[in-house]
């Protein structure tokens, strides 16, 4: 139920920083439009841990920057790569686990590892990802498991399978 | 504090231009990775580049030059779709990859498994339509 309502004021500060209008009609066009929704969404049972993780949104706070700079400084690194010459790649194809312990946190953890130039997660099952790595550096930089632990933080999975284990993607 | 017509500080302006100037570069780097690179898992990496690097600091220099109004909020906005959808095209490019046949491209003297990408890569066959 928490979650429902959640949804539904998310959707409403969606609508209105989208449409930047504050006029009575629109504004019940939107009320309408987010109840619709959020009841169809209830109904199809689409509300919960994974689809509106709302338990540790602070905790995800701190994790983006975090991920934002390894992203730069991937892409700064691979960037190097590309102009080489000869390009120094020595592709290779690596297993790592995921120390979260929820399939949740394994996307996230995947996601986050696409996400870093250098990295591409070409497969994921029951915590253990499979991940093509561009360059010696960037496989041994995966392997130390530095996202990995981050992502568990995040989580919250080091203390327990907390309350749903919700990240912070909506 | 230089401000220009509109009466903003030209300061930003430049902030700006010079965010998006590098995301173009980036942009063009993976580019020419894509171009560069050998096959199709390690052109992923130039790709990636792209929408992380190049879409990420572009959008951020148009913030920047948008300045706190509504159009920063709705550039957040795709700026998130972005970073959570193109993982999962990224992801669909290397399933799709793998269930038809290739082989990720592995030089020797690493600690690959190369037998096991090769068996992962051959289990697909009945998928390839």
């Amino acid at each position: 139920m928490l979650r429902a309502f959640s949804l539904g004021f998310v959707l409403l500060v969606l609508w209105g920083l989208l449409s930047g209008l504050m006029e009575p009609f629109l504004m019940a066009l939107a009320v309408a439009s987010v109840l619709v929704v959020v009841l169809i969404s209830r109904r199809m049972d689409v509300i919960d841990h994974e689809g509106h993780p709302i338990q540790l949104g602070w905790r995800s706070i701190f994790y983006w920057p975090w991920l934002f700079w390894e992203i730069l400084k991937s892409n700064l690194l691979i960037a190097r790569v590309i102009l080489g010459q000869p390009m120094p790649i020595l592709p290779a194809v690596i297993k790592v686990k995921g120390s979260q312990k929820s399939e949740l946190g394994h996307v996230i953890y995947g996601n986050s590892i696409t996400l870093t130039p250098g990295t591409v997660t070409i497969g994921l099952e029951r915590g253990e990802l499979t991940v093509h790595a561009l360059t010696k550096g960037t496989a041994d930089d995966l392997k130390s498991g530095g996202m990995d632990r981050r992502v568990t933080a995040m989580m919250g999975d080091e203390k327990k399978y907390a309350a749903g284990a919700g990240g912070g993607e909506p | 504090m230089d401000l220009d017509l509109a009466g903003n500080l030209v300061i930003w302006d430049m902030i700006g231009w010079a965010l998006m100037s590098a995301g173009a570069l980036f942009a063009a780097i993976g580019v020419i990775g894509i171009i560069r690179l050998p096959d199709v898992f390690t052109r992923m990496h130039g790709a990636g580049m792209v929408d992380t690097g190049g879409a990420g600091l572009i959008l951020l220099g148009l913030m920047v030059q948008a300045g706190p109004t509504l159009v920063t909020v709705k550039l957040i906005l795709i700026a998130a779709f972005i970073f959570f959808t193109s993982p999962a095209a990224t992801h669909a490019v290397a399933r799709a990859a793998l269930n038809g046949g290739v082989t990720p491209l592995v030089e020797k003297g690493t600690d690959h498994k190369k037998t096991k990408a090769r068996e992962k890569g051959g289990d697909g066959k009945s998928s390839t339509t």
